[in-house]
């Protein structure tokens, strides 16, 4: 064990970790920021996303030994400084983008990261990046219709309520 | 009335603030002072005897607490199956013993030998590589026909044979459909497999038991669609603690689908573990876990005849189904392939004589039990394949083939030959409304162009019905079900207005924080922001049978609004008092009550604060306070129904399909929240395309799970799939509700899975392919290309 220092959300933190804790592990348990979830073993479905000095990343395939020093960014950290929803968070929530909630801070660090990059995505585009974030609630039309909207673009053309 | 948040209104979710701000409460975000972690050890081959487990090593390794195995659990009981089937000839099944750890043999990939509680995750992970058990391998038992012939290996040593049950319905009609195949015109037949799948809600199975022992009050933390039915079959059956001991709490739960309402050993051995260690103890499953120890769906294989007169009217439907129990019988299984299968098979049609056989089946797999729809998809597959396929044979329009045979308007309520009676319905509106949304009129033009680019288009149709929230319980009793199929609501009044309601439904992303709210308001007339609903704690909650079989609304919704009726009753009685008027002059309206044709008021906030301080309150009728609790249980199922098309582009290079629309017209009745309504199609369709597309659960000749992971299971993915056109225009109100409610939540993964295959098999005609009468699920590329090139 020994202690690894980071920056989260904008503030130094520090927590023991063993050099096999994975960052999702270290948010988890050392920080205590439960809204990092992991939702399987092997890479693939992106409940653990979050940002590592600006680029997404799935938390639990990097150790945390191997990022201390950098600054990351989880969900607890993407909301506006008053507390109110970024645009991107109250588009979920406008556009029924979340059911079990499960998936969800993934999605929106991963949703995030893509319109940083791509700030007037294409639907292939968004469906192509969300390609590693699964989500078993909501059949993906609410997420990707709430990526287009938070992206300025009109949705009301997209079938259902 | 509260337009923006009553019944009809497309209200944002109120639970989405905490999901998408981190800070929702899920069961492994739950760390108790003190808690260890527990680990289980898992079989590693299909089918074993244990000759030996040797702890000592795997006790002495750092941080190890215990090491627990069936020894430890000798004084227990095992985990009860909650429905008993009867069998064709009267007998019940044959009901296997499931231990909590694995006692004497291994029966699956993944049946737990052992259980290793330490300090920390890791060093109770660590152990297990020192945990030495000793097993004498066993012939695993896989193929459901082959563990039924004479002289099989048996899965359970003490049963007779491999065979739970077998089961005719309705058995008194066997030699009268077999009488109508002899006189048909037409006689269809088909064969056909429905596809193991696996749940994977989004988040693994997690258990934290935890005991007081100054109290004796244990607490289990699940991650369960139904804690009080956990409650009650752990408190009861497995470890013999009192239910007024005994609190289970589900706190926000990360989807199920069916496969958390069961008990799994799991629950039991971390509480058991508790209790002995006088600790908290923890167990998260990893998904590879989840792979080889959360209960499987579906896993159907069939025969399926079709009887046709000579004016193509249906005469009889006669089936023979296997249905894979697994290794062990999970909570609800044997009811899955009968009572929710067999009681469809009439679908939206009036075949007069039904005839199913389903052979429940041991095999050395994980056990099978409800996975979203459960057995509705099973029998609208089977239904809606044939009716393709003898539209097909016999050069008839797959849409008027339907239409000729649908059940008609002026029919209901309508007695099916398969005991259940459907209430409303109108099949011919849904698929006028199918055929409209989709642009069914434009496809030729499409198939044209796709054709120009090399594809091969085709449109599927599907019409699916389906039963709702099962019951009622004396009926559900007398079929075998050992548990009561009611729901609960009890709305507590505060004094200044507010109202809380605790629930014995259970939202694990329905969305009953806002739709239950909606519903309350509505009726009293006051904004839903007032209202909060309490859910899955059964310290707070009254006695409830949880969330699963799109049930929540349609019983969970009536006994809110019966409780919220006994709460006006009474509050017209406290206004009466204080207007000074006769209660039956008293009207309700807009969150305020008035003497009928007067203008003399008192508004809500008046009336609940009489109640809580009874200063000028009739004592001497009427007692203070304002709290009612009830209880429904319906009087039949509820029946949605709805019609499906689906779109597809197949690739004749690579046999890769491509769903290119997909359109749902369904009567859900009356709608509460249209918005959550299409998001429970929504997600309902990518299972149902999911199923029918890219997922598989597949084991090895060994037994071994070859779908074991993200890697090899194929999840449906954003880009997998389309914008989905969804319809709940066409509303007939179910007549035996006070809401007039269906039911949605699984409509969407039963009514897709035969349209997506009945469009590939469109495409393949229209090409020329028409050799091609069935491919089975999932028709991946492999399978799409080898039927082509056969």
């Amino acid at each position: 064990m020994a202690k690894v220092t980071m920056t989260v959300n904008g503030k130094a933190v520090s927590a023991e970790a063993e050099g096999r804790t994975l960052l999702s592990s270290y948010l988890r348990e050392g920080l205590g920021l439960t809204g990092t979830h992991v939702g399987c073993d092997t890479g693939q479905c992106g409940a653990c996303v979050v940002h590592v000095d600006g680029k997404a990343v799935k938390s639990c395939n990097v150790f945390a030994h191997d990022v201390a020093g950098a600054s990351v960014t989880t969900i607890e950290g993407m909301a506006n400084p008053d507390g109110s929803l970024s645009v991107l968070q109250q588009a979920f929530q406008d556009h029924h983008g979340l059911q079990c909630g499960f998936c969800t801070p993934g999605m929106v660090m991963t949703s995030a990261a893509l319109l940083a990059e791509n700030p007037h995505p294409s639907e292939a585009e968004v469906r192509h990046y969300l390609e590693g974030n699964l989500c078993r609630c909501t059949g993906y039309h609410n997420i990707v219709k709430a990526v287009l909207a938070a992206s300025g673009q009109d949705v009301g053309a997209i079938a259902a309520e | 009335m509260p337009k923006d948040n009553g019944i009809g209104a497309a209200t944002p979710r109120r639970e989405d603030v905490r999901f998408l701000t981190g800070k929702g409460r899920y069961t492994d975000d739950i760390n108790i002072r003190g808690q260890l972690y527990a680990h289980f050890v898992r079989s590693e081959v299909a089918h074993g005897r244990i000759r030996a487990i040797d702890t000592a090593a795997a006790a002495a390794c750092p941080g190890v607490v215990q090491v627990f195995t069936a020894a430890d659990f000798a004084a227990v009981g095992g985990l009860p199956c909650g429905w008993q089937v009867t069998d064709r000839h009267g007998k019940p099944m044959q009901e296997p013993k499931h231990p909590v750890l694995a006692d004497g043999k291994v029966r699956h990939v993944g049946d737990p030998i052992a259980m290793i509680v330490a300090e920390t995750a890791e060093q109770a992970r660590d152990a297990a590589e020192a945990l030495s058990v000793d097993i004498e391998e066993l012939p695993a038992v896989l193929d459901m026909k082959a563990a039924l012939a004479e002289g099989a290996t048996k899965v359970h040593d003490d049963l007779t044979s491999n065979l739970c049950y077998d089961w005719g319905f309705v058995e008194d009609n066997r030699e009268a459909v077999n009488a109508a195949f002899a006189a048909a015109a037409h006689h269809v037949t088909l064969d056909l497999v429905n596809n193991r799948l696996v749940a994977n809600p989004m988040e693994p199975r997690v258990a934290v038991g935890d005991y007081e022992s100054h109290s004796d009050m244990t607490t289990l933390y699940t991650t369960s669609q139904n804690p009080h039915v956990i409650r009650l079959l752990m408190g009861a059956f497995v470890l013999g603690i009192p239910e007024h001991r005994l609190r289970v709490v589900a706190p926000d739960v990360g989807g199920g689908f069916g496969s958390k309402i069961y008990h799994y050993a799991e629950e039991a051995a971390v509480t058991f573990a508790a209790r002995t260690l006088k600790r908290p103890v923890k167990w998260t499953a990893s998904r590879s876990e989840a792979f080889i120890s959360d209960a499987q769906g579906r896993d159907h294989v069939t025969k399926m005849e079709l009887a046709l007169d000579g004016d193509l009217n249906f005469t009889a439907i006669r089936t023979e189904t296997y249905a894979n129990m697994g290794a062990y019988l999970s909570t609800f299984a044997p009811s899955i392939p009968t009572w929710l299968h067999g009681t469809l098979m009439a679908g939206n049609y009036r075949t007069p004589l039904i005839y199913v056989n389903v052979k429940a089946v041991f095999t050395n797999t994980v056990p099978v039990d409800a996975y979203r729809g459960a057995g509705r998809p099973e029998a609208t597959f089977q239904l809606e394949r044939i009716i393709d396929k003898a539209a097909r044979q016999l050069g008839v329009d797959p849409v008027e083939l339907r239409r000729k045979n649908f059940i008609r308007p002026d029919q209901f309520p309508y007695q099916t030959p398969v005991a259940v009676v459907y209430d409303t319905g109108n099949y011919q509106a849904t698929m006028d409304k199918l055929l409209a949304i989709s642009d069914h009129a434009g496809f030729a033009a499409r198939a044209a162009a796709s054709k120009a680019r090399g594809k091969l288009r085709g449109f599927g149709i599907a019409h699916y019905i389906e039963a709702c929230g099962i019951a009622p319980s004396n009926l559900v009793g007398q079929l075998g079900a050992r548990a009561g199929l009611y729901e609960s609501a009890t709305v507590r009044v505060n004094a200044t207005g507010s109202i809380s309601v605790f629930t014995g439904s259970h939202s694990h992303g329905q969305g009953h924080e806002t739709t239950f709210a909606q519903v309350v308001a509505e009726m009293i007339g006051i904004d839903a922001g007032q209202v909060e609903i309490v859910h899955g704690d059964t310290s707070n909650t009254p006695m409830g049978m949880g969330t699963y079989g799109s049930r929540s609304l349609a019983v969970g919704g009536s006994a809110l609004v019966k409780a919220t009726g006994k709460i006006i009753t009474k509050a017209k009685k406290i206004a009466a008092h204080l207007l000074e008027a006769a209660e039956g002059d008293i009207e309700l309206k807009d969150g305020k009550f008035t003497v009928a044709g007067t203008d003399k008021s008192v508004d809500w906030v008046g009336v609940t604060l009489a109640a809580y301080v009874p200063h000028n309150y009739p004592l001497e009728n009427l007692e203070p306070g304002l709290e009612e609790t009830a209880f429904y249980d319906p009087s039949n199922f509820t029946y949605p129904a709805g019609a499906y098309g689906c779109e597809v582009e197949v690739d004749p290079e690579t046999g890769k399909v491509e769903i290119v629309a997909f359109s749902a017209a369904d009567d859900f009745g009356n709608i509460v929240n249209p918005m959550i309504v299409s998001g429970q199609v929504h997600g309902g369709l990518a299972q149902g395309i999911g199923q029918a597309l890219l997922e598989n659960c597949a084991y090895d000749e060994n037994g071994q799970l070859l779908s074991g992971s993200f890697m090899d299971y194929a999840m449906p993915r954003a880009d997998d799939l389309p914008f989905y056109k969804v319809d709940h225009s066409c509303i007939t109100p179910c007549t035996h509700n006070p809401l007039g409610v269906k039911g949605c939540g699984e409509a969407g993964a039963i009514g897709s899975p035969p349209a997506v295959v009945n469009a590939v098999i469109d495409a393949l005609h229209r090409a020329g392919h028409s050799h091609i009468t069935h491919i089975d699920m999932p028709l991946t590329p492999a399978r799409v290309w080898a039927a082509i090139n056969a």
